[in-house]
């Protein structure tokens, strides 16, 4: 915003010396419009075209619809300037106070339709009800992790009549009573969440349900609901998606005893929800026709959740992670859905190749399948997904251990659709890499900790998956320079790379990666051959960095932080933990205006002042993680006004651990503890 | 009736039917208005009790009477009542038995007689040892009550129902044993219909004169009351005590079950059991008993201290039903609907409620008056504490209530309690928005920023939750805080990962 500010004076300054010569006046408003329409995919092209003419200035301001602003304090010249903003998103302003929001208010008005306050805190109901009264077209509002917010807040939203969608997770100190102002004053409402308001009780989701027909989406995960609150959820006519995570107080009796309802119902979540068994699920399915997407994730420890299940389902998708599944269980589910498209066994005990084999002959059009931790399935699972599922588009194998490069090559065979594959932890070797790289389409590729790929295999992905978005390296200790400049030469689009412990990596692979303009995410944590050189030339080209993980790369120093101060505006996180960066570095890092959570551990070279000064000058800090050693150097008076602009402070007591532990010593503990 | 007689074509018609009123009243001694003497020992040994004064024996053994009056004509009456017919059709009695029982009687009492006589000779002896007072006098009790069983027995022979268990089921017998038995139901009047044919007006005869024995007074009811009656004894119904007697869920047929009437003063004394040395009035049987330990040592045996109704024999009650003395009302046996009252608690609370004024009132809101003070207590509780409020200004003392009547109404909302608006609504919260001003008067507080502030949202609010009571103010400071605090985590039951901002990691 700084920046743009900026520019708008350097435009004026032009616009005086030549009036009205430029070519591109021309062009009339409707145009321009069209033209903007087409520039949403990356937001800097907005800011050039906006930077042409004054003209064209204008119009980039009246185009624009939604705003992220990133300070709360420039808000009033920003939207002077762009005055029909109908979206407003400030979840990057941690401090926002009631004075802003009224300013917001009162200077939008009823052009705002939506508003995220989600990731702010410091505002108060005396904000929203500032919004109530001027902004009467608001329809969309999210107030999640208001931790602070008290019934008022909601009396607030409840005043705000045309309002649909209210999002209030977490919104601890919310009781019925402001639940129950909303459901009455708020009719249109169609989607509601009130994920973690542990203050909500049966009355209030009742009363929602009673006074809110229009309702077709609702979150009641992890609040104290019972039965009690059901048989009105149920009778909503036109609710489609029911999210009841981890509502301890839901059982097979409330369940099994609801008679009718949930007609329209089209996905529900009872991820979580310990107790409720397999009669919940058939009766759940059997009242319910429609049903397209179930999550019973971590529902029952115990039970196995799908023995006992028929009837004729219309199921896509179907999520069990963590259950216990048998292969009668997946048999039933395979005779009972007529078509599953998207199946997750994450973490299911009792998978066996039987049970996948049963399940991808008789549904063929399977497009995604999460067997991550299925130690059991073989190469024969491979095989007989390859064969029948010829569409799937996401495969996750992590920690299939005994699956080998026999069934990977089957994959890189068959699946030619393959868009995200994960196979951390398995066996695969560059032999299953090279045939992988078939997978022409992958945008998606995980192969942590396999010890045994080098950059023999990985050459071969780089020439040939050139959609790929993002890599997972981590602890894939075989990897060097050679590979990874492959992959930065074929993978133009590469947005997220993770080379955590690949200690063979050197400046020379960053330089090379630096060619990914689209490059977001870095994590290069314990390459200690990485140096200021390289990171710099990172920060230097790849503009949309945004997360950064430089712990125990020991040769980074305070001029990769001038570097990151000068070309990365958009970092918003970043661990430097056991770096070599002193005060200097500090304090250049806090300049960068949206720098929202840093990890500073065991910085050698920084002083308690030095920290002091970049905390104070950091204005948009969110979370900063520190060693407890310099708490007591802080002035508390600083911590409090610090924290007081919305900055959480967390300190840490990790012993100072220099050695890095071997990959190999590692993979053999984390398999040490699956035979456990 | 019926079928206790076993005779069908009894007409039953209200005309038929004629009622006894049995009361412990003594002052209004009465000889039975109908002058049928024309029986039998039973007069005769009628003859003997006159011995002993009648006020005496009330004065010191009214438990006794009340025994007598109210559990013999609860269950046994009847049975003497057809068994002693001398027309009874049914002659399976044999003559000679019953002749020599009632010598054996004769006897009994002759004894009596000389043991009262002998009392009264030497009562100045006695003065000096009061002991042997108290002795002879239970000697006499004990003697009587082997009078009456023997006679009851003798009665209960001619009844081949009955007679077998008879002594073994009848509670009454066995209470007259102990003289300290105090009887809980102190009924005033029982009603009985019988069909009057030529046979049965003896039978009432009969009653009537075992009444007087048992009784020493008796006041037949002048008034002819129409009504229910059937002795069927063995009718077992939960006796679950509710505080209305709530007869509309039971549902016992008109019929099944005796309908006992108490009179006003009865219903409003304060204590319904009585010492029988000193007079001392008790609200409990228990207390009672306890009290009665006091009065020697022959009070304190277990058997005196037992809780009475405890005995095996006593689970033969007749389903006992109650009616209000209030004409009109319709828990009185006249009304066409009458719905019995269940327990005697049922009938006081309902006399009370019903038909007396309400002289208890609330000392806290000066309104709410009571006639029960069970009922002012309750209130009490609440009274003041209706923190749940709508936004129409109707309070509720229950959440669940508040939200009813919100769900009910178009319109409605529920209104916030006044210390949270108040603590964060008013002066403190506008210090902090002034606050927050300074912290970014370079770039931001602008004066359009000050003047946009949004005061009068504010009042707005206030005025919003004006209408709630400032003065249950106090009580409510609980409840705004609703305990959540940030240091706790009240989602360490959630597995992992929820509550994570995307953008940590």
């Amino acid at each position: 915003m700084e920046m743009e500010t900026r520019m708008k004076k350097r435009i004026r300054v032009e616009a005086n010396t030549e009036p009205s010569e430029s070519p591109f006046e021309a062009l009339s408003e409707e145009i321009l419009f069209l033209i903007l329409d087409l520039l949403d995919s990356n937001p800097l092209d907005k800011k050039s075209f906006s930077l042409v003419s004054r003209s064209f200035f204008a119009v980039e301001a009246r185009h624009r619809r939604s705003l992220t602003p990133l300070r709360p304090e420039l808000l009033p010249f920003v939207l002077s300037r762009y005055n029909s903003i109908s979206h407003l998103n400030l979840t990057l302003c941690p401090y926002l106070s009631d004075a802003s929001l009224s300013s917001i208010a009162s200077l939008l008005g009823p052009s705002l339709r939506s508003i995220n306050l989600s990731g702010s805190r410091s505002y108060s109901h005396r904000g929203i009800e500032s919004l109530a009264n001027k902004c009467f077209n608001l329809e969309e509002i999210d107030v999640s992790n208001g931790v602070e917010l008290t019934d008022e807040a909601a009396a607030a939203i409840g005043r705000m009549s045309k309002v649909e969608r209210v999002r209030m997770g977490r919104c601890k100190k919310v009781t019925d009573l402001g639940i129950g102002c909303i459901a009455v004053c708020c009719p249109n409402l169609k989607l509601l969440c009130l994920k973690g308001c542990v203050g909500v009780t049966d009355l209030g989701v009742a009363l929602i349900a009673v006074k809110c027909r229009k309702l077709r989406s609702l979150d009641v995960s992890f609040t104290m609901i019972t039965k009690k609150c059901l048989p009105a959820i149920a009778q909503l006519p036109n609710l489609e998606d029911l999210c009841m995570t981890g509502c301890l107080g839901i059982n097979d009796k409330a369940l099994v005893t609801l008679k009718q309802g949930f007609k329209s119902l089209q996905a529900l979540d009872m991820s979580n929800c310990q107790n409720i068994s397999q009669a919940s699920v058939s009766s759940i399915l059997q009242k319910n026709p429609s049903l397209h997407h179930l999550n019973l994730s971590y529902c029952s420890p115990v039970n196995s959740m799908l023995s006992g299940l028929h009837g004729v389902f219309k199921l896509n998708s179907i999520k069990l992670d963590g259950c216990h599944v048998s292969t009668d269980g997946l048999k039933s589910l395979a005779n009972s859905c007529i078509s599953l498209k998207e199946l997750s066994l994450s973490k299911c005990s009792g998978v066996t190749d039987e049970g996948i084999s049963v399940i991808v002959a008789k549904h063929k059009d399977l497009v995604k399948l999460d067997a991550t931790c299925c130690r059991y399935i073989t190469d024969l699972s491979l095989a007989a997904i390859t064969s029948s599922c010829a569409s799937l588009v996401s495969l996750s194998m992590e920690s299939c251990t005994k699956v080998t490069w026999e069934g990977f090559r089957l994959i890189g065979r068959h699946c030619p659709k393959l868009e995200e594959l994960n196979l951390t932890d398995t066996d695969l070797d560059d032999e299953g890499l090279t045939s992988l790289s078939q997978c022409q389409n992958l945008t998606s590729l995980k192969i942590g900790i396999c010890l045994k790929i080098t950059d023999e295999g990985l050459i071969q992905i780089g020439r040939s998956c050139p959609h790929l978005q993002e890599l997972d390296l981590y602890r894939s200790i075989g990897i060097t320079d050679k590979g990874v400049s492959e992959i930065a030469r074929g993978c133009s689009n590469l947005e997220t790379i993770c080379m955590s412990y690949c200690t063979s990596i050197s400046d020379e692979s960053l330089k090379c990666l630096s060619n990914c303009a689209r490059l977001n995410t870095l994590e290069i944590r314990g390459c200690s051959l990485v140096s200021s050189v390289g990171i710099s030339a990172i920060a230097a080209r790849c503009c949309n960095l945004s997360k950064l993980d430089i712990k125990k790369c020991y040769e980074i120093n305070d001029a990769a932080m001038l570097s990151f101060a000068r070309f990365s505006h958009n970092l918003r996180q970043i661990n430097l933990s056991y770096c070599s960066v002193t005060d200097v570095g500090v304090s250049a890092l806090a300049s960068i205006s949206c720098l929202q959570v840093v990890t500073m551990l065991h910085l050698s070279g920084m002083s308690a002042d030095g920290l002091a000064a970049a905390l104070l000058m950091c204005g948009s800090l969110m979370k900063v993680k520190l060693h407890v050693s310099f708490k007591p150097f802080i002035s508390p008076v600083l911590i409090n006004r610090v924290e007081s602009r919305g900055c959480m402070f967390q300190w840490l007591n990790k012993p100072f651990q220099v050695q890095l532990e071997s990959s190999e010593v590692w993979k053999q503990q984390s398999h040490d503890i699956f035979v456990e | 009736m019926k079928q206790i007689i076993g005779e069908p074509g009894i007409d039953l018609s209200s005309d038929s039917k004629m009622d006894l009123k049995l009361t412990r009243n003594s002052e209004s001694f009465h000889k039975p208005n109908s002058s049928n003497h024309n029986l039998n020992s039973f007069n005769q040994a009628s003859q003997y009790f006159p011995n002993l004064s009648p006020t005496n024996f009330l004065s010191r053994a009214e438990n006794l009477q009340q025994n007598l009056k109210t559990k013999s004509t609860n269950s046994f009456e009847p049975n003497l009542n057809s068994g002693m017919a001398t027309q009874n059709p049914p002659l399976d009695w044999d003559p000679h038995a019953m002749l020599s029982n009632l010598s054996f009687l004769e006897q009994k009492i002759h004894e009596v007689q000389s043991l009262v006589q002998s009392i009264i000779d030497q009562q100045a002896e006695f003065s000096s040892r009061p002991s042997e007072l108290a002795t002879r006098q239970q000697l006499a009790t004990a003697d009587l009550t082997c009078i009456i069983i023997q006679l009851i027995s003798t009665a209960g022979s001619l009844l081949p129902s009955i007679k077998n268990t008879l002594l073994s089921n009848n509670p009454a017998l066995r209470q007259l044993v102990n003289p300290d038995f105090n009887n809980n139901l102190k009924c005033e009047g029982l009603i009985r219909n019988f069909p009057e044919t030529a046979r049965n007006s003896e039978y009432e005869d009969l009653l009537r004169n075992l009444d007087n024995e048992a009784d020493w007074m008796k006041e037949p009811n002048p008034l002819p009351q129409s009504d229910i009656v059937d002795a069927n004894p063995i009718d077992e119904h939960d006796l679950k005590e509710s505080d209305d007697g709530d007869a509309e869920r039971e549902h016992l047929p008109p019929g099944s079950y005796i309908v006992l009437q108490l009179e006003k003063e009865e219903i409003l004394a304060p204590h319904t059991h009585f010492c029988v040395i000193c007079g001392k009035g008790f609200k409990r049987d228990a207390n009672l008993r306890m009290h009665m330990r006091g009065h020697g040592d022959e009070y304190k045996t277990p058997a005196a201290l037992a809780k009475p109704s405890k005995e095996p024999g006593s689970d033969v009650h007749p389903v006992t039903r109650y009616s209000c003395p209030f004409v009109g009302c319709k828990r009185n046996k006249e009304h066409k609907k009458f719905q019995p009252l269940k327990t005697i608690l049922c009938v006081k609370n309902h006399y009370k409620r019903s038909h007396c004024d309400k002289s208890y009132t609330c000392s806290r809101c000066h309104a709410k008056k009571f006639s029960v003070i069970a009922d002012l207590k309750t209130h009490e509780k609440h009274c003041g504490r209706d923190k749940w409020q709508c936004s129409c200004g109707t309070t509720f003392s229950r959440k669940d209530k508040l939200f009813g009547h919100v769900a009910l109404f178009q319109g409605h909302t529920p209104a916030l309690p006044m210390d949270e608006v108040k603590a964060s609504g008013s002066g403190q919260g506008n210090d902090d928005m002034t606050e927050d001003l300074g912290g970014y008067n370079g770039n931001f507080a602008s004066e359009e920023c000050l003047t946009s502030m949004d005061v009068k949202g504010i009042d707005e609010s206030r005025a919003y939750f004006s209408p709630m009571n400032f003065d249950g103010f106090g009580a409510l400071d609980e409840f705004g805080r609703g305990g959540f605090d940030l240091e706790d985590n009240p989602f360490a039951f959630i597995p992992s990962g929820f509550g994570q901002r995307s953008g940590d990691s």
